[in-house]
């Protein structure tokens, strides 16, 4: 058995943590953040999203918020790519897609602890 | 497919918010580049669909979660169209605390 094949249930679970991250908290950040407080339908003051950022239960809110749903992400994508003929990239593609969600972690981290 | 394709706007998105919690952190005048930024017909066509993409995914993933997600009371199992609209109230609560907690409180 590879150990690809042993952590699998791992990704899985980070794949349903994701998923259930992005199903109930994406879209009310994607409606505030990508659309309301551009287009000045609301607004916030930098003060008080730098007073928010700067706490240690929002930062560890932010970290889940914007972490988990990579792992989602790159579950779901690798099998797209697989299941587009790519199928003897099997372990590459498992690399590439987890991988990136890796390094989009440790960005994360390294984002939210320093701000 | 289309399922698979909510996971790419997802990923786009979180990705988006790490910039933009950056750049909160690098100050006001960067905050409101950021912003400014955003406001390009571009970026809102995109976050329009992103977001139409975004809700696909909750609806379906709550479907999904619906039918494998087993909820027992006691001896009897919970109907699954119980567990969906249960999903559903709580999307909306937490939803709802959020907007809350950003716009009203201070």
């Amino acid at each position: 058995m590879s150990p690809g094949k042993t952590i699998e249930p791992l990704w899985w679970s980070l794949f349903s943590a994701g998923g259930v991250v992005a199903a109930f908290l994406v879209p009310v950040h994607l409606f505030l953040f990508g659309l309301a407080l551009p287009l000045g339908w609301v607004s916030v003051s930098h003060a008080r999203l730098l007073a928010l950022v700067g706490h240690p239960v929002v930062k560890l809110y932010l970290f889940v918020l914007i972490a988990l749903p990579l792992y989602h992400w790159a579950h779901r994508f690798r099998f797209v790519l697989e299941d587009l003929g790519l199928h003897g990239l099997r372990r590459p593609l498992a690399v590439l897609c987890y991988g990136s969600a890796i390094v989009g972690t440790v960005a994360t981290a390294w984002v939210l602890i320093r701000v | 497919m289309l399922r698979e394709v909510t996971s790419v706007f997802v990923a786009i998105f979180v990705v988006e918010l790490l910039v933009i919690v950056h750049k909160i952190g690098q100050g006001p005048q960067a905050f409101a580049d950021m912003m400014a930024r955003l406001q390009s017909p571009g970026c809102i066509v995109f976050h329009v669909v992103a977001l139409v993409f975004v809700v696909y995914h909750t609806i379906t993933w709550f479907q999904a979660t619906g039918v494998v997600q087993v909820v027992r009371v006691g001896d009897r199992q919970v109907p699954p169209a119980v567990v969906v609209a249960g999903n559903y109230v709580a999307w909306v609560v937490v939803t709802l605390f959020i907007l809350y907690w950003l716009l009203v409180r201070s």
